[in-house]
């Protein structure tokens, strides 16, 4: 006898964020990306659909990363020195979907300069590369909401996504994002309960829902990625059980906590191998956006992704 | 939960008042307000004073539907004041209710049917209401197995076991909440299970309170609808706060504004 497979059938959706503007919708970006707007659990299409695959995203800084291994450097070589460089690289050599630009420089243990340094990169960049870009600030919450309220002035109407919002420091980004067009990645620490309540948060100031992606703070292989696996698959099935308040679509710091680890930094092909892991996991819990480091690792996670995407 | 608004009742004398006089406004507000306040579905009833039924189905629903699109659960003894509402209806209605009277049940089936409309079926019979749960879960059997019948999908069921007030019928509260537990094991997929929660109060002092309370049990109980006046905030936050203890939303500190929300 035919076994018949037991199959779910959800009434929600995961809201679809827009990233970049392209001429037409008064921007400058080379097209515009759609995430999220799945209706099932990843790549399960006998239960609903995920028009849009995840995308992967390489991360640069605005000045030359001082923590990296040797081995994650080497893949970039010169570019590093030179950020315009580095993202033209990652976007036309390793064929990076959108970028994710941390403005680094401002901070004290980077160096401190001035922020208005960092946005005078960041209109360069914005001329010389068409990609669609996530801008994150420095990691300081004080600088940052100088930082990032000059960014997001600067990119205005790039429909871009800014980071990072958390439970006690949102209000000054959301009225940015607000202000300029720009969607906001609302973080918590690995707790789906702080991420629902930073949702709510930032929408109560009248910022649509739409326009919020989640960072549910990642973990490498091996280092507590278990648990940011269930806290995402909870957030998901919630969402598709029509919890508005946690339908948004996930944006992953893969490259970042791969490459802190012992096994990457003491072996860049092992770390190489560590990111794709990785990246596939977080893939399989409900994660949209992948920001990530080695471009073998990228490239790997594009085919991986273009193969769970055939029907 | 599914919450039905209880407000547009001609029992009431505003809602009476608004019927005679056609003053729109009234009914439209008191739809917005419930709507608002969590309502995911609005009862109609004329009311029992009302001379045309019919019409006066008719032209509450037209008032209502232009400020809300909510399913409406048309609340009527009359089969023909039923099936005009169910003509007007925009989304997928309620019908409240059938009994388990044969005649009635296929009359409403039949509307049901013809109609796709979910039915509310009180678990009485000729012989009145049930004072035990045994006999209640009797009567259900019935409704379902009709319901059945006339290709009615049982997750279309609202199986109401008939709260009865506090003050005269004491020993039928813990009755009902057993019911509604048994009643769920009546088929799978399981019927939905509805409460008239007002009449739980009915004529008792401090009714905002035993109301949110039998609510607050029920829902423990495992209630999946109930038809109550959703602009009694505490009781709706006594619900909310009830499901999710009940695991059935994530928590987070804003979780009455969270379900608000959805």
């Amino acid at each position: 006898m035919a076994i018949e497979l037991a199959r779910e059938k959800y009434s929600g959706s995961v809201n679809t964020v827009e990233l970049g503007a392209a001429r037409a919708n008064g921007g400058t970006r080379a097209g515009v990306i759609k995430i999220g707007g799945e209706t099932t659990m990843p790549f399960l299409f006998e239960e609903g659909d995920m028009p849009n695959p995840p995308v992967v995203g390489m991360e640069i800084f605005d000045c030359e990363p001082t923590d990296w291994p040797d081995g994650l450097k080497e893949a970039f070589g010169d570019a590093l020195k030179d950020p315009v460089k580095w993202a033209k690289k990652c976007v036309s050599d390793f064929g990076s979907q959108f970028l994710c630009v941390k403005l680094m420089s401002p901070h004290p243990d980077w160096g401190g300069r001035s922020t208005n340094d960092a946005i005078i990169f960041l209109k360069s960049l914005l001329q010389e590369v068409a990609a669609p870009l996530v801008i994150i600030g420095c990691g300081d919450a004080q600088i940052d909401n100088d930082l990032m309220a000059k960014a997001s002035q600067a990119a205005k109407n790039e429909k871009c996504i800014l980071g990072i919002a958390s439970q006690n420091n949102y209000k000054t980004l959301t009225a940015s994002c607000l202000a300029d067009g720009h969607s906001i990645i609302a973080a918590s620490p690995v707790d789906v309960n702080i991420a629902k309540q930073v949702n709510i948060l930032i929408s109560d100031m009248g910022l649509d829902p739409k326009r919020i992606v989640m960072d549910p703070t990642t973990a490498s292989l091996g280092y507590g990625m278990e648990y940011v696996y269930s806290i995402m698959e909870r957030a998901r099935l919630s969402a598709l059980a029509g919890d508005k308040m946690l339908s948004m679509p996930f944006i992953l710091f893969i490259g970042q906590e791969v490459w802190r680890v012992k096994e990457a930094k003491d072996s860049a092909p092992l770390g190489v191998k560590w990111e794709i892991a990785t990246a596939a996991a977080m893939l399989q819990s409900g994660a949209d956006m992948l920001v990530m480091r080695h471009p073998q690792a990228a490239r790997a996670i594009v085919k991986y992704i273009d193969m769970m995407m055939k029907r | 939960m599914i919450v039905i608004g209880e407000l547009i009742n001609g029992m009431y004398k505003d809602v009476r008042k608004a019927i005679t006089g056609k003053e729109a406004d009234v009914i439209q507000h008191l739809a917005e307000d419930q709507v608002k306040a969590g309502a995911g579905a609005l009862d109609v009833n004329t009311g029992p004073y009302s001379k045309n039924p019919k019409e006066d189905m008719k032209w509450l629903i037209e008032c209502i539907q232009k400020v809300t699109d909510v399913p409406l659960s048309i609340d009527s003894t009359k089969f023909d004041v039923i099936e005009e509402g169910l003509k007007l209806a925009k989304n997928r209605a309620i019908i409240n209710s059938t009994n388990a009277d044969e005649e009635r049940m296929s009359r409403i089936f039949e509307l049901a049917k013809r109609y796709n409309a979910r039915v509310i079926g009180l678990t009485m019979d000729k012989s009145g209401v049930p004072n035990n749960k045994e006999k209640r879960l009797e009567v259900a059997a019935t409704i379902v197995a009709k319901a059945i019948d006339y290709g009615i999908n049982v997750e279309d069921l609202f199986l109401d076991p008939i709260v009865l007030p506090v003050n005269v019928a004491q020993s039928q509260g813990v009755e009902v909440l057993e019911s509604i537990r048994e009643f769920k094991l009546l088929s799978d997929p399981a019927p939905n299970t509805i409460v008239g929660l007002s009449n739980a109060s009915q004529g008792a002092k401090l009714r905002s309170l035993v109301n949110r309370t039998f609510l607050v049990m029920a829902v423990a109980s495992g209630l999946t609808a109930a038809i109550l006046d959703p602009l009694d905030k505490e009781l709706m936050d006594a619900m909310i706060a009830a499901e999710l203890i009940l695991n059935k939303n994530i928590y987070c500190d804003s979780f009455l504004d969270a379900y608000r929300k959805k």
